[in-house]
């Protein structure tokens, strides 16, 4: 039986839940989203005690399913004042569907100054002190894990930018090659250490693992998913290849990469830090030019990139992460972007509001643009040893344009807005505006219609049909991490008429279900509504549903595009 | 009636065994459609059909200077 683990850490106490019969359907976003928007009192101090954090696998994962190994963690965001959910490949999520568990909840706070650890098993969870591993960063915490535990051990982790507290502090999930995966965006990390829990070791030994309702139809159904997943030319060749950082040069070409902290649509130096030449610098040193995030994965848009020597340096090296340190902050040297990668990954920090960040830092002449040594630097020493100035940038692109006077500031809900310019591509700055999440592009992916022509073709440039394209992937990208599945699985989805009803077909086969497809768009409506509830609750107005200023007056070259929407157009967003 | 150069972009596998990018000559008002073909490519392997940095129809004509970028159907995020 499907069961909630519950800890309170304020008198330290574990208790092993039934799954209440109005949770039983749901999984990933739809339930981490649920049990916050019941829970947490909307209004409350998301680093204080009424804020919980909540870890839920998705409805496949555990499950055979390709791509179905994502894990949701939701709280109310100390980033965004909102509602969160940012979920992860790793091994987590599958250990706890193996293990029965529906969700873990993690409520209250220590009284003192100690911190702890939880230890995950088929007989719930514990709570243990924690010393030795203090201060310590994310690969250091994982290997003395590994070897303290086992090889096998799955680990949730925080790095010292959580212990810190720091607003883009993430959480760290190991990978099956024992790097990391990251929930990234909300600063969800500094709940975790608001809890004063350094990591989560999972066993998953004896797990009962999972019974199918009707094994066959889930053999058909995840065949013809896995075959759509693989005929797809985007999700069955051009990510295996080149990662998702094939995108530098498509976005540098519709002008729509922010380059210098938004101020053009294209960087110059876009050849030297495109996937093009990325993957050809992974193949001439060794490196892995495809790699999964989770077992099952048959997209393998990861890599492993090594240094000059041959040297692995980093993996899941992300578009976003080049794009927001390359073009946004003109360094072209992909070595000194990947150290800073590999760097956030062992802080656990937000790579995404960590690169915007440092490009308002830019901005307000803290350091130089282009100068990726001391972005590294100011990693290791300033936010890595929590001096003021490291501070201040780990708290986001939002902190430094307040503490500094830049009116450049690119974020919607306080979140850092990513690698693509929403005056240019406007059906994503719709997503930026209205995602419960704050600015996440990968809440409502409009970059697929309005340039890579998946799903259909809306001109990125006009505002005809911006709004319904992003409403309709907003729901179904809620519904889709409500599954455990990758994200990446909506390209064949769009594009396959198979792919979408034989991921339909593998929910009902686990759970003897009938869902249809309107049910299924019918969850993704309802979590978005039940998001924006607990914002309204939490005081966020439509107000915050606006892009900043400066996007409404500044021209983006080439295009000489402007942010030209107005708020009664962006409101309409809602009216579903 | 003298010809017009268009710079070619080619991206991802597109770059293999051929350029990344070149200027070459055409008859005024060449489609795209017959530069992809002229380059060994079939339609179908276009993902995406980029003139001057916006989405144009295969049967768009090319005009002096132009920049005509072609991708494979990639795509990330």
């Amino acid at each position: 039986m499907d069961k909630i683990l519950r800890v309170n850490m304020t008198d330290l106490t574990t208790a092993i839940e039934e799954v209440p019969a109005e949770w039983a359907g749901l999984g990933g976003r739809a339930l981490t989203s649920t049990i916050v928007a019941k829970e947490v009192p909307p209004a409350c101090h998301a680093l204080g005690p009424n804020n919980k954090l909540v870890f839920a696998p998705g409805l496949l994962s555990g499950t055979a399913a390709s791509n179905s190994g994502r894990l949701s963690a939701g709280a109310k965001s100390p980033l965004t004042g909102g509602i969160k959910e940012s979920n992860v490949g790793g091994t987590a999520a599958q250990m706890f569907a193996r293990l029965g568990i529906k969700a873990l909840i993690v409520e209250g706070m220590p009284k003192g100054e100690g911190w702890y650890a939880l230890k995950v098993s088929k007989d719930g969870v514990t709570i243990e002190e924690e010393r030795g591993l203090l201060g310590l960063g994310n690969f250091a915490v994982i290997e003395a894990l590994q070897s303290l535990l086992g090889k096998k051990t799955g680990v949730i982790a925080i790095g010292p930018a959580g212990e810190m507290r720091l607003t883009a502090a993430n959480i760290s999930v190991k990978d099956p090659s024992g790097k990391i995966r990251s929930h990234g965006r909300g600063g969800l990390g500094a709940v975790m250490g608001s809890k004063r829990i350094k990591f989560i070791a999972i066993d998953d030994e004896g797990a009962p693992g999972i019974q199918l309702a009707d094994p066959e139809a889930f053999k058909n159904a995840s065949r013809i998913f896995t075959k759509a997943l693989m005929d797809h030319p985007v999700s069955g060749q051009g990510l295996p290849t080149y990662g998702t950082n094939v995108l530098v040069n498509i976005l540098h070409e519709a002008g729509g990469l922010p380059t210098r902290n938004f101020t053009h649509g294209q960087f110059d130096g876009h050849e030297q830090i495109c996937g093009e030449t990325m993957h050809d610098t992974i193949v001439a040193r060794g490196g892995k030019p495809r790699h999964g995030c989770h077992a099952g994965c048959v997209i393998q848009c990861s890599q492993v990139y090594h240094d000059k020597e041959g040297q692995y340096l980093t993996s899941g090296f992300e578009y976003e992460t080049i794009w927001g340190l390359g073009a946004n902050c003109l360094i072209t040297e992909l070595d000194d972007i990947a150290q800073a990668d590999s760097v956030m990954d062992d802080l656990g920090i937000d790579s995404i509001e960590t690169a915007v960040a440092f490009g308002v830092a830019m901005e307000a002449g803290i350091l130089p643009w282009g100068d990726g040594k001391e972005v590294v630097r100011i990693l290791r020493e300033e936010i890595g040893k929590g001096t003021a100035l490291g501070r201040v940038i780990g708290s986001g692109a939002g902190a430094v344009g307040r503490t500094y006077g830049v009116t450049r500031v690119p974020v919607v809900k306080n979140q850092a807005i990513p690698a693509y310019d929403p005056r240019s591509v406007k059906g994503i700055g719709i997503t930026y505006c209205t995602s419960p999440m704050g600015a996440d592009h990968t809440a409502g992916y409009t970059i697929a219609t309005n340039i890579l022509n998946v799903g259909g073709q809306v001109d990125p440039l006009k505002k005809d049909g911006q709004i319904e394209l992003s409403r309709n992937l907003q729901i179904a990208t809620a519904a889709i991490d409500s599954t455990g599945m990758c994200i990446f699985s909506a390209f064949p989805a769009l594009d396959i008429p198979e792919c979408l009803p034989a991921l339909i077909d593998m929910i009902n086969a686990r759970f003897g279900a009938k869902l249809t497809g309107d049910d299924v768009t019918g969850l993704g409506k309802t979590v978005l509504k039940l998001e924006r509830a607990f914002n309204l609750a939490a005081g966020l107005t439509s107000a915050d549903d606006r892009l900043p200023e400066f996007f409404n007056s500044d021209l983006v070259a080439p295009h000489q595009a402007v942010w030209d929407f107005t708020n009664e157009e962006i409101d309409a967003f809602w009216d579903f | 009636m003298a010809p017009i150069t268009v710079t070619i972009k080619l991206f991802a596998h597109f770059r293999n065994g051929r350029f990344k990018e070149a200027d070459h000559q055409f008859p005024p008002g060449v489609a795209c459609r017959e530069v992809i073909l002229g380059l060994g490519f079939r339609l179908g392997e276009m993902g995406i059909v980029m003139v001057n940095g916006q989405h144009a129809p295969l049967d768009h004509p090319l005009s002096e200077r132009d920049t005509l970028a072609l991708f494979p159907l990639v795509g990330g995020g």
